[in-house]
């Protein structure tokens, strides 16, 4: 909804520095755009592109982290008159700091205070900025929970933050934003660290403040479908410039910029592959697609990997002895099947159990009980020593972090070279050639052989996880959210890496993931975990075309479709909450069945005491 | 070898500058120096201020400072350098061993170590030395123990946090041993802690020796240590504090020393300090 009138900001030829060793760093450069009231605009840019510096700069707070406005214009319109915001005095600006910009940000577990109750968080900023009695303040307060629909708001004014789930600490930090009725809202990724129905909730509530108090929301993420669902107008940034900007619509639909094509280009959007069994890689602007076709379906009788009744529990202590009080049912009675060359997803919010899956196979965590047939070995069966030579030889693992997941203090040739020695894996020259031979199959220039971690960027960190996963010739790999923390650019070149490899080795992979649009891409069959059960499984068109667990199509409905066309918020979402799967001791769960709706497809029968309908 | 950027900046210089003139002093003073220059007494000059004859003063005896801290050196830095080594071959692998194995091990093994840290260090320095006889071998031993715990504690938080890393948990699928895994992948990434509470250590160490000597279990007067010449001269600090000062700032010209070399140290084994390559 574009208006025509007095724009509440412009920011006109931005540029802010940063003290560096050598001099000053430009954060960034000749910025230039305007939010007009009541209106979305988005920033959207992968890290070190500098949206946030931009956010930080209109609330003049990226002089606390070392930053400096050196020229441009932060035009604000205040009580009718514009100021500049970049040459306001600190006074006015902390009267302007939430007060008529409110602020959210992306880590709600650390931007409230955990020794102050929510009342108290809350009714600081009113008695300061409009000088309310503890009373009146308090009411307020109550009032503002209210609006942001907090169950039992009440009790949450008593509560500490540590109290609160995640999706509710970030509405009551859009609460505190909301609480002077700022004209402007500034969220900077605030959905990032949620998972997707929480997301969901979060952003119809954004849209709908927005819609009934007119405020303009300036709204930074990383996410291209969080922007097709939210914005009015786009800004895309990279590397501290302003690549492009204009209506959603024009962005998504005719980009002008090369920029913004790659972009674009990288995001999976959900449902784009209905009606094609197999997988496909993300095509990339400017680079040959599709080299390798993925692997079809397998119809081999015999599956790789066979996952029966998996089961594992984490021991609660507590006491003065330390005793086990209590278990965390982290994996309840999960099965499944992995076909040679194919990849198997498993997909869930955070706490459902699918890494812990993962790690039970890899026996990184013990399982409780169950059966994990490799190729017909009993991987649960092995001792330590044949754990190392069995087990590892034929399954590897991709960690999520890849600033965690390799040594800083090795080289990357010898961390590579590590699998290879221990597993005394025959090759056809030397080690070394043969780690050579690894790095030029990940894309990784030879070069980087004798570099340490630090010197590589997230992407490339992760190329050297996958060949050190692959130096030992593995039929498995376990792909623990191994491109979520990846930029979307990279996270299409890491997959396409993925099923080429796959195509080419005919490796199988265990996908595990939050975000579906991504396994809709990549994998053959689909596992959907709550709470520890797989409650859905089936090959990828029967579960995202043609899903039957209520929890699978409250997921599904949750993702946002990165296309502004297809705008799935709706007001006031609001998903139950996923329920403790802490149990007492000798606590002895349902076991798992299953119907058949499909040839492959098995659906949890209901009632299974999942707090599902 | 090049010489580590982090050996070339100030602080690295200084730290360098510092240890090896202290290392010097604790070397070559005992051959250069007679060792009856620290124990000659001067009658008429007691605690005299810093004058021609002497540059540093006097203490309550009449005994040069200046000389007295210059063969003074070796005792301090030999005793609080060997305790703090022993400390670490002690403190390390039992670290390193409960932080990485865990479980009843730990429980174990912590248990002794919190028993041991019930005890003030300078008391159980004071029992073990009573126990084994006055000697600097056994000042040395007493010491060493004493700290211990400390060391012990530190480095099995470290191991306990690096051990969950998932560079440590992809290192184990690599098929690495559990003796790989602590040596090459556990201890280079514990390091830092361990040079900066090694270094923190010597400058207690130093102290704890004068605490032992002043009980008569370390050093045995007339013989120079820095801590004796800080113990005795508490009763003359308002009518000579240069009798404190003069020990007193070579502690902490020597502990300073050691924390730039230990900064400079730890910096030149981090990979991410180097610098571009």
């Amino acid at each position: 909804m574009p208006i025509d009138q007095e724009p509440l900001v412009s920011v006109d030829k931005l540029r802010v520095e940063f003290r560096g060793e050598d001099g000053p760093i430009v954060g960034v450069e000749n910025i230039s755009f305007s939010i007009a009231p009541g209106e979305t605009v988005c920033v959207v840019g992968e890290s070190g592109s500098g949206k946030s510096v931009t956010s930080l700069s209109l609330m003049r707070l990226v002089e606390f982290g070392g930053g400096r406005i050196t020229s441009g214009r932060l035009g604000f319109s205040l009580n009718g008159e514009q100021i500049d915001l970049a040459q306001t005095d600190s006074e006015t600006m902390q009267a302007i700091r939430g007060d008529e910009i409110g602020m959210i940000f992306q880590e709600p577990m650390t931007s409230l205070n955990p020794v102050f109750t929510i009342e108290r968080q809350m009714t600081d900023g009113l008695r300061v900025h409009r000088g309310l009695s503890r009373t009146k303040a308090r009411a307020r307060a109550l009032e503002l929970l209210q609006q942001v629909r907090i169950p039992e708001p009440e009790r949450r004014l008593t509560q500490y933050p540590h109290e609160l789930s995640g999706g509710m600490r970030q509405r009551v930090m859009i609460a505190m934003a909301m609480a002077c009725e700022p004209r402007l809202l500034i969220a900077d990724e605030p959905t990032t660290a949620l998972d997707v129905t929480i997301q969901a909730e979060i952003l119809a509530l954004i849209d709908r403040l927005k819609r009934e108090t007119g405020m303009a929301v300036l709204f930074i993420t990383h996410d291209m479908a969080v922007v097709a669902q939210m914005a009015d107008r786009v800004v895309v940034m990279y590397r501290g410039k302003l690549v492009e900007e204009g209506p959603v619509e024009r962005i998504f639909a005719a980009p002008q910029e090369e920029y913004t094509r790659k972009l674009l280009a990288a995001v999976p959007r959900l449902g784009e592959m209905r009606g094609k069994p197999a997988p496909e890689p993300m095509r990339l602007v400017g680079e040959e697609t599709a080299q390798a076709s993925p692997t079809p379906i397998d119809a081999a009788p015999e599956p790789l990997l066979k996952v029966s009744n998996l089961t594992t529990r984490y021991p609660v202590k507590g006491g003065l002895f330390r005793r086990t009080i209590a278990n965390v049912h982290a994996v309840e009675d999960v099965s499944f099947d992995i076909g040679r060359g194919q990849t198997l997803a498993l997909v869930g919010e955070s706490g459902c159990g699918k890494s812990s899956c993962g790690r039970s196979i890899l026996r990184l965590s013990e399982p409780t009980s169950g059966q994990v047939l490799l190729d017909r070995t009993d991987i649960l069966a092995l001792n330590n020593r044949d754990l190392r030579r069995r087990a590892w030889r034929d399954m590897q693992m991709v960690f999520q972090d890849p600033f965690a997941s390799l040594n800083p203090y090795m080289r990357l040739r010898d961390q590579v070279a590590e699998p290879i020695r221990n597993f005394a894996i025959k090759t056809a020259g030397t080690v070394e050639d043969r780690v050579a031979e690894l790095f030029d199959r990940v894309d990784l220039p030879r070069s980087f052989m004798s570099r340490f971690p630090h010197e590589l960027s997230g992407g490339q960190r992760q190329r050297v996880a996958i060949a050190r996963a692959l130096a030992v010739n593995p039929k498995l790999i376990i792909a623990d959210e191994a491109v979520s923390a990846l930029d979307v650019s990279v996270q299409a070149q890491v997959l396409n890496l993925m099923m080429e490899l796959q195509a080419e080795l005919g490796v199988s992979y265990l996908f595990i993931s939050h975000d579906m649009a991504v396994v809709e891409r990549v994998a053959h069959r689909v596992g959907v975990m709550y709470l520890g059960r797989l409650v859905e499984i089936g090959s990828r068109q029967q579960v995202f075309e043609n899903p039957q667990h209520s929890y699978t199509k409250s997921l599904l409905s949750a993702v946002p479709v990165a296309d502004p066309t297809q705008r799935n918020i709706r007001d006031d979402l609001n998903f139950r909450p996923i329920p403790s799967p802490v149990f007492p001791l000798g606590h002895i769960p349902a076991p798992s069945i299953y119907d058949e709706v499909a040839p492959g497809h098995q659906v949890l029968r209901a009632q299974m005491g999942l707090g599902l309908d | 070898m090049k010489v580590p950027a982090a050996f070339r900046s100030t602080k690295g210089i200084a730290g360098v500058i510092v240890v090896v003139a202290v290392l010097a002093v604790a070397v070559f003073a005992p051959l250069l120096i007679p060792a009856d220059w620290a124990t000659r007494m001067d009658m008429r000059a007691r605690l005299s201020p810093p004058t021609w004859a002497h540059p540093l003063g006097t203490d309550q005896l009449g005994r040069d400072l200046m000389f007295r801290v210059l063969l003074g050196a070796q005792t301090s830095i030999f005793i609080a350098s060997a305790a703090v080594l022993m400390s670490i071959v002690i403190g390390l692998p039992l670290g390193l061993v409960s932080g990485y194995v865990g479980r009843t091990t730990d429980n174990v093994l912590m248990r002794l170590v919190d028993t041991l840290l019930s005890f003030p260090a300078l008391l159980l320095a004071l029992t073990i030395s009573a126990i084994l006889g006055p000697n600097l071998q056994n000042t040395i031993i007493a010491i060493g123990i004493a700290f211990t715990p400390f060391l012990a504690r530190i480095i099995r938080g470290e191991a306990l946090r690096v051990a969950q890393m998932p560079y440590v948990e992809a290192a184990r699928t690599a098929g690495n041993s559990d003796l790989r895994l602590i040596t090459l992948h556990i201890l280079p990434n514990i390091m830092p802690a361990v040079i900066v509470q090694s270094t923190i250590s010597l400058a207690f160490a130093i102290l704890a020796e004068a605490g032992l000597s002043f009980l008569g279990l370390g050093t045995q007067p007339p013989d120079a240590s820095w801590g004796l010449m800080i113990q005795a001269s508490r009763d003359y600090l308002d009518r000579a504090p240069w009798t404190a000062l003069v020990p007193g700032t070579a502690v902490a010209v020597t502990v300073l020393g050691l924390n730039m070399f230990g900064d400079a140290l730890r910096d030149a084994l981090d990979p991410r300090a180097r610098g571009a390559a």
